[in-house]
């Protein structure tokens, strides 16, 4: 045997520890506290928003005798939505998906003009977050207070700090989901209902699973919500171009960036002294001088720490502004932002948005609070009677949406010789008035008899007119009389 | 493999993978992802201990709580039967003239009729109660044995022609195969009844099956051929046939006679029953 050298083979084991990390661990956001005029807007928008949450299910809105008097309630058990001065039946879903629409459209809108001014100011992930972050400071303490008791071992004082804190946020879950319920319950009544056990079953689980993900998503899991659950950082990409506004590092004023001294030269460096304040703030844990980011939510509170390192130092305000993706590349220090509101895009969305609010309004403001709907028999087509007449049968199916009964007159246009009855309760009525009670659909079965001679060719068009006694108010449908060919 | 290489951007190592020069990061998934995955396993076995869940040879686990939607659903029924009990008696008790005076057993009486026709009904006198040729269409005004309610409830109870000891019964004979008249005489009598509800028929014939009718066919039919409930002799003289009104469908009938069934519902339907359907079919727009 030859005693040949043994060589290095280059190998590297695959499933060494470190290479096996299959699930990545969550590193912790321990944003700082950011002061200035973005954070001060952002207090403005979280107090409006989470008081529209609060208090919409308390206002009241009279409605008269038998509606409820609650202004906006969606109403379950008896199958209607209220909207102050609207009031929707199942069958009128359609303006839901309006309203689907609509926002969607506003929200494509806003993306287009302001880039991801929604998910930075007013989602409300965004909005109960900060409130979470808010208590977090008030009990652990900023930034390099809660990185230090997060570091150190257990101790009384730190049990004491998180149990206070993951107590607080519970309590701010449990306010979320017992607010959500009263949208669907007259609320005074249902507050007592809550407190003395007798709001039921799905009232409970609905307010502990509210409380339940209001925790986890505002407490735990934060900026994985955004980034990993949330589909609209992805969509958004779509109505984001080179004229969309967002939270942008002017880089062509920044680089090459590095420490400064006070007495230091200006001239050959940029304007960012590498102090990293704009990370300490970012709760989505980016660094915003990297360029947009799938993640960033555009909150800017980067803007208000870097503005107020510019201002220590002595610099113009702005090395990270809101401006176009057109706008990064300026070198200039003080520029004034030029954005072209009014492009193709906006102008598409602008127009859409505009048409399906007019086409939503129109049909809104028009809304019957009477609806007919007239079916004819098809089984049988119709009846030969004994002396010869051509009878068939019709359902008149008559929708009163006012609160109170009301009276209406049928009549039977459009057929010489004919006779119209009504059998309801079994009974021949042929003066052919019915009443409807009030918020109700009563069903009618017409009986329209007429001679063969008169339906030419085996049908003829006839019309069915509904009159209301009191308000004079009509709706008529065209239906068609059918006999022997 | 033997070297697992790093993306120079992410710096994240890839899969090995590539299609078209574009490589598969082996990015890791987030912790909580793993978490959900455990807590799933966890509920899935409190589903196990808890609910109906492992097939057994001839049986299967229970689950402690012991939940059966065959149970729940028998539950639900027997809550619903326990809610139209009273329903179900008025129903019984009440005289059918007077049902459509109480909206809610009316109602009630409607619909089950509805279902029940739709059940055991419909195969003979069709799904819209239209009948044919020999069934009887149930929407018109024209009555073989009464279109009162009372009528239709004892013709519905007991048949006609059946085999029940109350059942309606009436004969048409058979006048060729009986040999009780001639061939001349039957087109005769057809060309005369005929003559009774159309115009410019052969009159000569029509007057010569008068004479025949008046001997033979007023004894059920009347003598103004308006026919008679009690004995189900149908009116010649209306628009109505119910086997056909032309020439050779009458002739065939006076030839041959005509005996068709209805059965009796006693035995088979509930008391209850009958009353719906006999409700519902006198609420088609010709009951009287």
């Amino acid at each position: 045997m030859v005693n040949s050298p043994i060589e290095k083979i280059d190998v590297h084991p695959v499933n060494k520890k470190e290479n096996r990390a299959l699930f990545a661990k969550r590193k912790k956001i321990q944003p700082k506290r950011a002061t200035g005029d973005f954070r001060k807007l952002k207090w403005i928008i979280m107090g409006i928003t989470l008081a529209i949450y609060y208090v919409t299910p308390w206002i009241r809105w009279d409605r008269g005798l038998g509606a409820p008097d609650q202004a906006v309630l969606i109403d379950f058990a008896h199958n209607r939505f209220y909207f102050f001065f609207i009031e929707l039946w199942p069958q009128e879903v359609y303006y839901i998906t309006g309203i689907l629409i609509v926002s969607a459209l506003a929200l494509f809108l806003v993306t287009s003009l302001f880039g991801r001014a929604w998910c930075g100011y007013s989602c409300p992930q965004t909005v109960w977050t900060d409130l979470f972050i808010f208590v977090e400071r008030a009990i652990e303490g900023d930034r390099n207070a809660r990185l230090k008791l997060d570091k150190a071992g257990m101790s009384v004082s730190k049990l004491f700090k998180r149990i206070i804190k993951h107590s607080l946020w519970i309590v701010i879950g449990l306010l979320t989901g017992g607010a959500w319920v009263f949208y669907f319950a007259d609320a005074p009544t249902f507050l007592v209902e809550v407190f003395t056990g007798e709001a039921g079953t799905v009232a409970y689980s609905t307010i502990a699973i509210l409380t339940t993900t209001t925790y986890v998503f505002g407490g735990l899991m934060r900026e994985q919500v955004c980034t990993y659950m949330c589909p609209w950082p992805r969509i958004q990409g779509a109505m984001i171009d080179e004229e969309s506004l967002s939270v942008t590092y002017h880089g062509a004023r920044g680089e090459p960036r590095g420490p400064h001294k006070k007495a230091d030269s200006w001239d050959d460096r940029g304007h960012c002294i590498d102090c990293n304040q704009c990370v300490a703030v970012c709760p989505m844990g980016i660094d915003i001088r990297d360029g947009s980011q799938l993640e960033c939510i555009t909150c800017a509170l980067c803007i208000d720490a870097c503005d107020e390192v510019m201002e220590k130092i002595g610099l113009p305000k702005g090395l990270i502004s809101y401006d176009t993706y057109a706008g990064r590349e300026d070198p200039s220090p003080i520029k004034k932002l030029e954005v072209r509101f009014i492009r193709p895009r906006t102008i598409a969305y602008g127009v859409l948005l505009t048409i399906v609010g007019s086409i939503m309004l129109v049909t809104l403001l028009n809304r019957s609070i009477l609806d007919v709907n007239v079916i004819r028999d098809r089984n049988p087509l119709y009846v030969k009677l004994a002396d010869g007449m051509i009878r068939n049968g019709y359902t008149v199916k008559i929708l009163n949406k006012i609160h109170e009964t009301r009276r209406y007159q049928i009549t039977v246009e459009g057929i010489d010789g004919s006779r119209s009855w009504l059998q309801s309760e079994g009974a021949q009525m042929s003066d052919l008035i019915v009443p409807v009670p009030g918020d109700a659909l009563s069903s009618f079965k017409l009986f329209v008899t007429a001679p063969p001679k008169a339906i030419e060719g085996g049908s003829t068009d006839i019309k069915i007119i509904v009159k209301d006694l009191v308000s004079s108010l009509v709706e008529e449908q065209t239906t068609t009389l059918k006999g022997p060919n | 493999m033997s070297e697992v290489e790093k993306d120079e951007v992410s710096g994240t190592d890839t899969t090995g993978h590539e299609w078209d020069g574009i490589k598969e990061l082996d990015t890791p998934m987030p912790r909580w992802w793993l978490w959900s995955w455990y807590i799933s396993i966890v509920w899935a076995i409190g589903y196990w201990i808890v609910m109906p869940a492992w097939p057994l040879v001839s049986d299967y686990t229970k689950g402690v709580i012991g939940y059966s939607s065959r149970a729940e659903f028998h539950a639900e029924m027997s809550e619903v039967e326990a809610g139209r009990a009273h329903l179900i008696k008025a129903l019984g008790d009440a005289e059918l003239g007077e049902v459509k005076a109480n909206a809610e057993l009316y109602q009630f009486a409607l619909s089950g009729g509805r279902s029940n026709y739709a059940v055991n009904c419909s195969q003979c006198h069709g799904s819209g109660a239209q009948g044919s040729a020999g069934f009887p269409n149930l929407n018109d005004d024209e009555w073989l044995w009464g279109g009162s309610i009372d009528d239709i409830y004892q013709t519905v109870k007991y048949g006609i022609r059946s085999d029940h000891d109350e059942t309606r019964t009436g004969e048409m004979p058979a006048f060729i195969r009986d040999e009780i008249l001639e061939k001349d005489q039957v087109r005769d009598v057809a060309e005369y009844v005929l003559s009774l509800s159309q115009d410019g028929r052969d009159t000569k014939a029509a007057e010569r099956g008068k004479e025949v009718f008046a001997e033979e066919c007023t004894a059920c039919h009347g003598d103004d051929a308006t026919g008679s409930t009690e004995l189900g002799a149908p009116n010649l003289k209306d628009a109505i046939w119910f086997y056909g009104g032309d020439k050779d469908t009458i002739v065939k009938t006076i030839s041959n006679g005509r005996a068709n069934v209805m059965p009796s519902w006693t035995d088979r339907l509930d008391d209850t029953v009958v009353r719906q359907i006999s409700l519902y079919i006198h609420s088609l727009g010709g009951g009287q």
